[in-house]
């Protein structure tokens, strides 16, 4: 019999449950990050209008740079001001 | 309970075994020895009858005795006081043996001298399984026990330890013979490795380097790898993540690369090169299974690991495999790139770059460094777009023929670079979004102006390749600087 040693870091996978989709936007607190991907903003934009034609807040956030994670300080500030958070992924 | 190191008892200890003429030879000596009332203590490797005679004799047929002080011959004679060891002696020579002994006339009638046996704590066939029964139990990795029936290389690509080639199955022998080729210690954590932000220790590391195909030689090197990807100016959590090509380049310098056999030489960059193929593996494969960097599972099955994975490159280059390689220093026009971007010369260095494949550079007409060097600069200006500017860094490799036009001028690096420096300034008027029938640019409030292809130090020059060809390389990069990465260069240390 072989015995080998486990290569990973042994650890199994974490699943982090997403809130409940709210029925409504309405009186709620979207955030819109901003990756800095060009155009971006464009999509975003567009976003934020038809989120308050529906009668949300809209709080804009953008990352200094696509290729980094986001820093620790802005996903605080986001978690503790938005009740969602739409991320644009655009090119 | 693990074997721990016990200290040898007091006065004189031989190692012997009976299957062994030098041993036969000395028996009647250590008998003699004992009965002029020596402290002598025999361990004896293949059987607990020998050497018959007045000597105390401890059974070390299980060879732990034998291992833990590392005898290489018997006889072995040592020399102990208060349990630590002062002298040792192998085989047979009468005057070795009175000067050690303190007693004259041994074995009058033996030969002067005979050379001894190899011991059995080192012979071939047990040494691996010894390693592991004496020192496994210091790995503290978790044991995976394969089923009979499973084929231990199937085994790793099942439970997606590979990138999609095969893998070396690390077992405890194999990850000790590893762990040998550095001094450092097995649970000394290396670095945090992303997109999971797990430690990774130095014996992790060597689980991987096995099952990249490393020998212990190269520990030192991807030890140093792993540190300099796991920093933030390199940023390995947005390299793995990207959907851009690049992916880590391991560029090594120093005495180094040639005493663990790397190649600058001929096909530098190509396949044939142990040490140049699976350096970079390994570091690949630690992001892979400590940090969960890897591609989503594909439509045929061979992204491996959960189905969610973060790569998300459209289409990767060989870099994302592997890609590490030696500078050519003996012959360079250039100091080397780990000497100018700070260490000694001499030192043993990684520089980690983040890149892709290489973009020929053909020029065999250029005989004055001028005129190669706006060749260079003819190809570097169209890196990843000709029209865009200062967002990514490259790499310049300069082939030993083109290198030595330079070398012949009197052109060093910083030479070399003012030139191309120059060469690649561009108006902006020329690069603006529409100019050429092209879209693709920069937006009209820039117009009017000069720009750089590259950001400061964001063009990295190098010298490798072999002796025929009037070629260089660009390695293209990835987004420079704070918006992406930087190279960085670590001193390997640890040396095994």
């Amino acid at each position: 019999m072989t015995v080998v040693l486990d290569p990973t870091a042994g650890k199994s996978a974490q699943s982090i449950e997403t809130v409940p989709r709210p029925a409504s936007v309405e009186g709620l607190m979207i955030g819109l990050l901003d990756i800095s991907k060009p155009r971006g903003n464009k999509f975003l934009d567009r976003l934020e209008e038809r989120l308050v034609e529906m009668g949300a807040q809209v709080s804009r956030y953008a990352k200094p740079t696509f290729a980094k994670p986001a820093p620790v300080d802005l996903r605080h500030e986001i978690a503790t001001n938005c009740d969602a958070v739409i991320e644009a992924l655009a090119d | 309970m693990p074997a721990v190191k016990q200290p040898l008892p007091d006065g004189v200890v031989a190692v012997v075994k009976r299957d062994c003429p030098t041993c036969e030879l000395v028996a009647p000596v250590l008998d003699d020895l004992a009965q002029r009332g020596l402290e002598l203590t025999v361990f004896t490797q293949d059987d607990p009858q020998f050497p018959p005679g007045a000597a105390t004799v401890i059974d070390d047929t299980a060879l732990e005795v034998s291992w833990f002080h590392e005898i290489e011959t018997v006889p072995t004679l040592i020399k102990v006081d208060q349990g630590q060891e002062n002298e040792r002696i192998v085989g047979w020579s009468r005057q070795q043996w009175e000067t050690f002994t303190g007693h004259e006339a041994l074995g009058p009638d033996l030969p002067e001298q005979r050379p001894g046996c190899g011991s059995l704590s080192v012979d071939p066939s047990r040494v691996d399984e010894l390693t592991v029964r004496f020192s496994g139990s210091k790995l503290r990795s978790r044991r995976i026990e394969l089923a009979e029936l499973e084929d231990d290389v199937e085994a790793a690509f099942d439970r997606g330890w590979s990138d999609g080639l095969p893998v070396v199955p690390p077992t405890e022998a194999r990850v000790l013979r590893m762990l040998d080729g550095t001094t450092r210690a097995p649970d000394e954590i290396v670095a945090t490795v992303a997109p999971d932000l797990a430690e990774v220790s130095v014996e992790q590391v060597a689980i991987n380097a096995v099952l990249a195909g490393c020998k212990p030689e190269y520990l030192p090197v991807v030890l140093a790898a792993v540190e300099a990807a796991c920093t933030d100016e390199f940023n390995m959590h947005g390299l793995i993540a990207t959907t851009f090509f690049s992916g880590p380049i391991v560029i090594v310098n120093g005495p180094i690369a040639s005493r663990i056999g790397m190649n600058s030489g001929n096909n530098v960059l190509g396949q044939g090169n142990r040490a140049n193929l699976t350096i970079g593996r390994a570091l690949q494969l630690v992001v892979r299974n400590i940090g969960g960097g890897r591609p989503p599972r594909n439509l045929s099955g061979n992204g491996g690991g959960s189905a969610g994975g973060i790569d998300m490159a459209l289409m990767g280059a060989p870099s994302k495999i592997g890609l590490s390689f030696a500078e050519r220093e003996a012959d360079s026009p250039f100091e080397p790139l780990a000497t100018e971007r700070g260490l000694a010369p001499g030192t043993d260095a990684v520089t980690l770059y983040a890149g892709q494949g290489p973009t020929a550079i053909v020029d065999q007409l250029s005989r004055t460094p001028e005129s190669l060097a706006r060749s260079m600069a003819g190809v570097l200006a169209t890196t990843f777009h000709p029209k865009l500017v200062i967002g990514f860094d490259a790499m310049l490799i300069v082939g030993p023929e083109h290198g030595r036009l330079f070398s012949q001028a009197g052109w060093d690096k910083a030479r070399l670079r003012a030139e191309l420096d120059e060469l690649l300034v561009f108006d902006t008027d020329q690069l603006l979004r529409g100019v050429g029938g092209i879209d693709e640019g920069l937006p009209a409030e820039m117009a009017g102006t000069t720009v750089p292809k590259f950001r400061p130090g964001g063009l990295h020059i190098v010298h490798a390749g072999g002796d025929a060809g009037l070629f260089s390389a660009v390695l293209g990069g990835w987004v420079g600087g704070q918006m992406g990465s930087t190279p960085v260069t670590r001193a390997i240390t640890g040396i095994g």
